[in-house]
């Protein structure tokens, strides 16, 4: 099963290859990987999505809580959650396409943030899933190049990772 | 105002560090300048870095203190890398002082750089790397606490060059407290569970005690026998627990595992409880995982979270320090063990006279025929355990030595055996012993090794010259990398693919050069008399090396079957299995 685990670690030089080596080392793997610091500058968030059974889940939960630079950690896939990714996308957009790849952007709401005569880049935010569907909406022809942010999450209602 | 070098060993000093073991180089000169203006923390001098670790490391799990050891940056550092993995596996507290390039040089692959830090993540408990000489004492206090508390572990501290400029001056100040907030190691167990646990060991019908390194870690060994003495199950200790009870108990029924006993896995197989203390069910102890132990619910007891349901599923997680769950247990069946009904203790009688029919195999019965007159090495560590009335610390390489010490030396008491378990790292026995003969110097240290790894660290004989170390060496010499052998007997037909020990030096000789004494023995009649001797008041002082030619041919049994084998599945001698 995905799941989307938010960890709060010390906003420290050597922190983020400590949790990625652990991955390597314990051959978890990782789908997306994405880290910024907070609000709070001693702490960087960072939020991962790994494909794990429940018995493997428990264990890279807690061998990440071992990491003595790993403050606090939920998997957000525990309980209701927000997730959203972002994808800027740069398609070949001439002619007849043009109208044809405006309205599906439009569809999936998404924003054309830059514009050649023969190019549109198109910011779209959502749901990992969300984003997978606008890609095969494309024809794969158009697509000239793709970056996504991974993904980003927290919990729904009063639910907080914090200190 | 004090230098970073100066700061530092007076921060060792704050620890009440009194060995410090190591190697200098360029980036720890101004380190090794300042240990020379002070006289508390003395240094040993090892003849490789990675000695220098398992020294640390053989002086740690003897006393139950931290291990320290200083290298250098670059080839230091790398070879340091064995043993702080070897103690890492193990779970032994060790703090590794290295040093590095200047801080301006790093990145740029100067002379002697490595990336000590990116290099030991994988196998340290954590690791600093000095910004500047204020950050010392607390880095320091840190890194002694991280090591020490919890599941302990070795930490790595790699320290440029500059930052212990002798001319670069800053306030010193050790801090009294540490506090970090992101690590808090549990400090007692969750009481409910504990609770359920005892009412569990109450209705056991076919218990069992499987204890492991933690009990010995944690110094739970007198609150593990008290609380065995009290339930009266039979007991079973890991090859890193051995010692945690004492061996020579009738209710101990030997070590588990790949080389454990017939009655101990047997024992396993058929229980339908066990308690688990400090153990991690580690895959040379269970074979083949989903056919293990059938039957049984699981007790298990850790200081890591994260060792508990990793390998196998537990009943009742119980994570905590040993020393406060085996009190709080203890207590709970001292009031509620007079609820035991006679039934059950019938129960537990007839499960004990199942044992005892497995005890009756004698698995560890030692095969002759009339007229071999070859040494086998099971009588070779018999006698050294005889020669040494069973009170010797005992150090061993890995291998096939190894497991003949572990079933034919029983242990008494905690902390007396001392290999490595996890990591299985040839060249650690000698310089083990080393570290152990350094913290104890009256007190008498055998190294039980063979022809393979000693010369894997063989060098540090010359250490032992320096610093009058009278390890006793015990090398049981079979001209060959014995378990490489006996697998490739088991499971190669016989295909001897680089198993041999070829052009061995005459050890005699060698010792003798270092300074040493030496034998050598070739016939079982005259083994008696030599340890005899090896032992006397006489050469209480000296180290002296027993080169003992052991019959090549010898198998370690009980072996498990493996693979899909479980517990019950044994290789009893050459050709018989259960």
């Amino acid at each position: 099963m995905r799941r989307i685990i938010s960890v709060l670690i010390e906003n420290e030089a050597g922190a983020l290859s400590r949790v990625i080596g652990l991955f390597a080392q314990r051959n978890y793997n990782i789908e997306s990987l994405t880290v910024a610091p907070t609000e709070d500058e001693t702490l960087s968030r960072l939020t991962l999505t790994t494909e794990a059974s429940d018995k493997q889940v428990e264990q890279i939960t807690k061998q990440l809580n071992k990491l003595i630079e790993v403050v606090k950690l939920v998997d957000l896939t525990d309980g209701e959650h927000i997730e959203r990714e972002l994808m800027l996308i740069k398609l070949k957009a001439a002619g007849a396409q043009r109208a044809e790849i405006k309205r599906t952007a439009d569809i999936f709401r998404g924003q054309i943030v830059d514009v050649t005569n023969a190019t549109y880049t198109i910011q779209l935010t959502g749901t990992t899933e969300k984003l997978d569907a606008f890609l095969r909406s494309m024809a794969d022809s158009t697509i000239m190049e793709v970056v996504r942010s991974g993904v980003s999450g927290l919990s729904r209602g009063e639910k907080i990772l914090a200190l | 105002m004090l230098s970073g070098g100066d700061i530092l060993i007076r921060s060792l000093q704050e620890e009440n560090v009194d060995h410090v073991f190591g190697y200098p180089g360029g980036a720890v000169l101004h380190i090794y300048d300042a240990l020379f203006r002070q006289n508390k923390v003395k240094h040993v001098l090892v003849r490789h870095e990675q000695a220098a670790t398992h020294m640390a490391d053989g002086y740690a799990r003897s006393t139950g203190l931290p291990g320290v050891v200083l290298v250098t940056s670059g080839p230091g550092a790398t070879n340091a890398v064995t043993g702080i993995a070897t103690a890492y596996m193990d779970s032994i507290p060790m703090v590794v002082i290295s040093g590095q390039v200047q801080s301006h040089l790093i990145g740029t692959d100067s002379f002697q750089e490595t990336d000590m830090v990116g290099i030991s993540r994988p196998i340290v408990k954590h690791s600093f790397l000095v910004k500047k000489a204020e950050d010392i004492p607390m880095i320091i206090k840190k890194a002694f606490y991280i090591a020490t508390t919890g599941r302990p572990g070795p930490v790595v501290v790699d320290i440029p060059k500059d930052i212990t400029n002798p001319t670069d001056l800053v306030e010193y100040e050790y801090p009294s407290d540490v506090a970090i907030r992101s690590y808090s190691p549990a400090g007692k167990g969750h009481t409910g569970q504990i609770k359920k646990a005892i009412s569990m060991l109450l209705n056991a019908e076919r218990p069992m005690i499987y204890a492991g390194g933690g009990v010995i870690q944690g110094n739970g060994s007198e609150l593990l026998v008290t609380l065995c003495r009290k339930v009266g199950f039979p007991v079973t200790n890991t090859l890193m627990g051995l010692g945690a009870f004492p061996a020579t108990d009738s209710q101990f029924l030997g070590m588990l595992g790949m080389h454990g006993t017939y009655e101990a896995n047997m024992a396993m197989h058929h229980c339908d409880l066990i308690l688990a203390v400090g153990a991690r069910f580690d895959d040379r102890v269970t074979n083949t995982v989903s056919k293990f132990c059938p039957n049984a619910k699981i007790i298990h007891v850790d200081i890591d979270p994260a060792s508990i349901a990793k390998n196998v599923d537990v009943d009742v997680p119980i994570v905590g320090p040993v020393v406060s769950v085996l009190s709080e247990m203890n207590a709970l069946l001292e009031a509620n063990w007079v609820n035991r009904t006679d039934d059950q203790e019938k129960l537990l009688a007839e499960w004990w006279s199942q044992i005892e029919g497995w005890r009756k195999q004698d698995c560890l019965a030692v095969e002759r025929d009339e007229h071999d007159t070859q040494i086998k090495p099971q009588e070779a560590v018999q006698a050294v355990y005889r020669a040494t009335n069973g009170t010797s610390y005992v150090t061993t390489d890995v291998g096939q030595h190894q497991m003949f010490a572990a079933l034919y030396y029983p242990f008494d008491e905690p902390r007396k055996w001392i290999n490595s378990g996890g990591l299985g790292t040839m060249g650690f026995g000698l310089p083990a012993a080393m570290g152990v003969q350094m913290a104890f110097p009256e007190e008498v240290v055998t190294c039980i090794t063979g022809e393979g790894s000693i010369q894997m660290n063989i060098q540090e004989l010359s250490t032992c010259s320096q610093y009058g170390l009278p390890v006793k060496v015990i090398n049981l010499n079979n001209r060959s990398l014995g378990m490489v052998k006996q697998w490739q007997d088991m499971q190669y037909d016989g295909r001897h693919s680089h198993s041999y020990m070829d052009s061995l030096p005459d050890f005699v000789a060698l010792v003798e050069s270092y300074g040493h004494i030496g034998f050598k023995v070739d016939r079982l009649d005259e083994l008696e008399d030599v340890l005899a001797e090896v032992y006397s008041e006489k050469l209480k002082n000296r180290l002296v090396f027993v080169d003992i030619q052991t019959d090549p041919e010898v198998h370690v049994y009980p072996m498990h079957v493996a693979p899909n084998g479980s517990m019950r599945d044994m290789w009893l001698k050459k050709g018989v299995r259960t």
